[in-house]
């Protein structure tokens, strides 16, 4: 698909936009839809939207394979390293309520931290199993 | 604790107007599953899969289950079609003649469906109030959620604050699921075989 112009051009003005979505979807998860995990599968379509329209080695160059794999642990770890401060703060594991003064304000910022670590997490599978998929086949051809 | 609307069995009239869309979604789906079912291009497959899902997410919405139509737009129709596309690249695009007669198959699927719907007769009335799932924890956290956690929308206040246990469980399935797709599939060089 590298050849089409449409879709170049659409590609590139669009992708941002998918990006900030997934982005919006992410932080804006406590007060609307939408969380740590949808926020993870949009910003991945993004990047495999974009391995699509412009070949798969250009996303890699972009978003590289080494990177794909840390975020897949990081995001775990991030959500277990908020389990453990809450342990380590006074509280019990993924307590939130120890991780700010005001208890409600703990809830918000473990809330946030541990949707931060899914959406890490799930963009990093979503985007590994794709690279592993468009290695095998030739999905530029 | 035995109060609560409807409890008296008179419960307010659903909208008819929404019942009718939810049939309407679900003839539509019971069409997709048939022509799923019947198409053997792969390709016709794969876009009648994401037909289902998108089917499925509007489903949902009319349900106000937003986060999970989002979720089922998402990962149903977004990432695994391009997933099973990309699994197609691999393979012939014409699914093969069955070597079987699908009569064993069949049975078991009907057999199975009939189970299903039987248990379903036992489940609550949908949308009934006083159902199980609806008067244990579901009440407290519709009443506190907001005062505990800050968070308005009660699905993330129950996905990662109460339920975190559950959602670091299914965060681990799925980087467990990545790493396994990348066991399967890794290629070695140098130690490739013909």
């Amino acid at each position: 698909m590298k050849d089409d112009l449409v879709l170049r051009v659409v590609g590139k003005l669009l992708i941002p936009f998918i990006l900030l979505f997934g982005l919006y979807v992410l932080f804006h998860g406590d007060y609307g839809p939408g969380g740590g995990f949808q926020a993870g599968v949009i910003l991945a379509a993004g990047i495999i939207f974009y391995a699509l329209i412009y070949s798969v080695e250009e996303a890699r160059r972009v978003v590289p394979e080494p990177l794909v794999e840390a975020m897949m642990a990081v995001g775990v770890l991030l959500y277990v390293t908020v389990g453990v401060a809450g342990q380590v703060l006074g509280g019990n594991f993924l307590d939130y309520f120890v991780l700010a003064a005001d208890p409600v304000a703990g809830q918000l910022r473990g809330i946030l931290l541990v949707e931060c670590g899914v959406a890490v997490a799930v963009t990093g599978v979503m985007l590994k199993v794709f690279y592993m998929f468009a290695g095998r086949g030739n999905l530029d051809q | 604790m035995d109060t609560w609307p409807g409890a008296d069995g008179n419960l307010a009239p659903e909208p008819a107007i929404e019942t009718l869309i939810i049939e309407v979604l679900l003839a539509l789906m019971m069409v997709t599953v048939v022509a799923l079912a019947r198409t053997r291009n792969l390709f016709g497959v794969v876009v009648l899969f994401g037909v289902y899902s998108f089917l499925m997410a509007t489903v949902l919405t009319v349900l106000d289950a937003v986060d999970v139509a989002m979720t089922e737009a998402a990962v149903g129709a977004g990432i695994s079609t391009v997933l099973f596309l990309g699994a197609l690249l691999l393979c012939r695009s014409e699914e093969a003649r069955p070597v079987h007669r699908p009569w064993l198959p069949l049975l078991v699927s009907v057999a199975v469906g009939g189970l299903l719907v039987y248990g379903s007769l036992g489940m609550p009335v949908f949308s009934d109030p006083g159902a199980p799932a609806h008067r244990h924890v579901a009440q407290h956290y519709l009443a506190n959620a907001m005062d505990e956690t800050g968070a308005p929308n009660v699905v993330t206040a129950v996905l990662a604050s109460y339920r975190g246990y559950d959602t670091l469980g299914e965060t681990v399935v799925v980087f467990t699921a990545g790493a396994g797709v990348i066991a399967l599939l890794r290629r070695r060089p140098g130690r490739r075989k013909p």
